[in-house]
């Protein structure tokens, strides 16, 4: 079988996904790559070096940046000139977002996130994610082009070297999809973010009000790390969303994970269960983030916080 | 300025998801329901919108006759119209989903006018498939950007921003415009009693949906494999501090 990745960069910086989503597609066949503008054509050699056997060059004058109409319009192009048996992309925003846009300009059913793909003669069987990754779900695939984008994690990136041939395309764009082309750019302070901290200190509803969180700071401030929290405390407004950990917040992979007056609820857990090691402060000892932990401390946060602070610092003053 | 913003209705667990025995579907004997949170914030974007900008918002759903209450919750916090497309049955897969959310929005504009902007959640909270709000607006011909986290607007066109691993990227786009909205855009307000009597009043319109089934067919549902753990318990209350303490210094977590 034949498949297409539509490789996912960032102004010529392959995003890390692009090399799973490449693994996941030799199992099925020979592995063709896309790569969208100039910037991105010194990916070659990389995808070489993961097995990709030929790389389809897409060139034109909106493909400068990322805009997902844009990109979508040419892959899409370029999927009809070669009629691939599979369309592999990343299960990012922004893969699963061209995915989409292909899958309506080829009226074509596009599967997200998939963890578990069987290729076939008939339907295709496929296994994805559902409810941020609380649930798996078997689903069927019927389609000439099958459309998947591969859940981020599921397979891991391999090197498969071989060589690679480069083929120029040009799509025709039509000059209105400039509109959705990134116009500017706001760059993120630096600094240590809540995906990457090497240590998480989480509040739920349990800490009870913003100012709640000064020891759960100063923990965090003590231990190289940072402050999360649950959707019930961005609820409250207690905290900025972009502290908040789960489904529709943000995936942590500490190496340990304070959740304190956290209850552990599905949404939540999803987002924190990378954690290498999980410590629960909870006054209930049923609460399931209690029970799902490797470590609790059953008891009131806003005594057993401080004195853990006062302890780090009575050893490390 | 017509603002529409279309929320799907999903049972809320909690600590698990519970699946039915035969695999079909998540076992709502004992739960609530919801939107996704970042349709909630759709939701809110739409009131702020004509709270800013005047003219009215609607909500549309394509669910079971059951939905009235996400429609009614969205009328208590400010949306004016209300959509049902009613279906029964399991849920309709995603290319069936936005036919037929684009042929009703089709139908409703050529009553009532073209909206200017409409709103889609980023994804689905049960089962994202991440396609629903860019497959309607690839049939209307309207630009489409997903995961939008602020919105302004300038004239005839609006300014959307949408996080990146990097920060934050800015799109400039012509209005009538479609956005898949992310949690974090906005703080949803609660609903107010007053706001809550008069969703009560509020006539929800029935639209038959059409829509031809799409490729892809759910055959079952099961809970990933959790690793057994047995909780470690360090103490209890703050006496605790010295055996959490020696457990960062265990894990080197403690320079
Ligand atoms: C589609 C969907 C997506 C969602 N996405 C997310 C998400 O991304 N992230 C997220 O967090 N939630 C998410 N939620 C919400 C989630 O379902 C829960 O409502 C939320 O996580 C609960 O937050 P909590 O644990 O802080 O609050 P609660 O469930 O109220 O728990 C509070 C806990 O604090 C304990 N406690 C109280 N006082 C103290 C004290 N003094 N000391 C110690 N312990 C104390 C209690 O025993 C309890 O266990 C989502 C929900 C839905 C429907
Ligand atoms: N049944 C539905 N009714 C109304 N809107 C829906 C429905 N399903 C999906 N949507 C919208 O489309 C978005 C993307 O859904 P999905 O493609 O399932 O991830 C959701 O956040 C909703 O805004």
């Amino acid at each position: 079988m034949n498949v297409l990745v539509i490789v996912e960069h960032d102004r010529g910086t392959l995003s890390p996904a692009t090399l799973e989503a490449v693994a996941a597609a030799r199992q099925i066949g020979s592995v063709h790559a896309a790569t969208m503008g100039t910037a991105a054509d010194a990916l070659v050699e990389q995808l070489a070096a993961h097995g990709v056997s030929v790389v389809h060059q897409v060139h034109h004058d909106l493909l400068g940046d990322y805009g997902p109409e844009a990109w979508g319009e040419a892959a899409a192009q370029l999927i009809s000139s070669l009629s691939p048996d599979a369309v592999v992309a990343t299960g990012t925003d922004r893969g699963n977002e061209v995915l989409a846009h292909i899958g309506a300009i080829l009226d074509a059913p596009m599967v997200a996130n998939c963890t578990e793909i069987e290729a076939a003669d008939g339907p295709w069987r496929l296994v994805r994610t559902r409810w941020g990754g609380s649930l798996l779900e078997r689903c069927e695939l019927t389609a000439t082009i099958k459309l998947l984008t591969v859940a981020h994690h599921a397979v891991e990136a391999s090197e498969a070297p071989a060589s690679a041939r480069t083929v120029g395309f040009s799509p025709v764009l039509d000059p209105s999809l400039a509109r959705s082309i990134v116009v500017d750019r706001v760059e993120r302070a630096a600094g240590v973010t809540l995906a990457t901290a090497p240590v998480v200190i989480g509040g739920g509803r349990g800490v009870g009000s913003p100012e709640g969180f000064a020891p759960l700071e100063e923990l965090a401030g003590l231990l190289g790390g940072v402050v999360g929290c649950s959707r019930a405390v961005t609820n409250n407004g207690w905290r900025n969303h972009t502290d908040q950990v789960g489904q529709t917040g943000t995936r942590i992979a500490p190496d340990i994970y304070f959740a304190c007056g956290i209850s552990g609820a599905i949404q939540h857990w999803v987002g924190a269960m990378a954690s290498k090691k999980i410590l629960a402060i909870n006054t209930d000892s049923e609460a399931n983030m209690v029970t799902r932990a490797d470590y609790a401390v059953i008891g009131d946060l806003h005594k057993v916080v401080p004195a853990i602070v006062a302890e780090v610092r009575r050893r490390r003053p | 300025m017509r603002v529409l913003v279309c929320v799907k209705r999903v049972p809320a667990p909690g600590a698990r998801i519970n699946i039915t025995p035969d695999g079909q579907a998540v076992d709502t004997a004992f739960l609530g329901f919801a939107m996704s949170p970042h349709e909630e914030c759709a939701v809110e974007a739409a009131v702020q919108l004509v709270e800013q900008h005047g003219g009215e918002a609607t909500v549309l759903t394509l669910g079971p006759a059951e939905a009235d209450e996400q429609l009614r919750y969205a009328a208590s916090l400010g949306v004016d119209k209300a959509v049902l497309l009613p279906i029964v049955g399991p849920d309709w897969d995603p290319q069936r989903t936005a036919r037929a959310i684009g042929d009703a929005i089709t139908a409703i504009e050529a009553v009532d006018g073209a909206f200017d902007v409409i709103l889609f959640g980023n994804e689905s909270a049960d089962s994202g498939g991440f396609q629903v709000g860019i497959r309607v607006a690839r049939a209307l011909a309207r630009p489409v950007v997903n995961g939008i986290k602020g919105i302004e607007i300038h004239g005839a066109s609006l300014r959307a921003g949408r996080e990146a691993d990097a920060g934050m990227e800015v799109y400039d786009l012509p209005m009538p415009v479609v956005l898949g909205v992310k949690e974090g855009i906005n703080l949803p307000r609660y609903p107010t009693l007053k706001g809550r009597l008069a969703s009560k009043k509020v006539a929800v319109a029935q639209v038959p949906p059409t829509g031809e089934q799409g490729g892809q067919r759910m055959v079952t549902l099961w809970q990933p494999a959790e690793q057994a753990s047995a909780t470690v318990i360090l103490g209890n209350g703050p006496e605790a501090a010295a055996a959490v303490v020696d457990l960062l210094e265990e894990l080197g977590v403690l320079k």
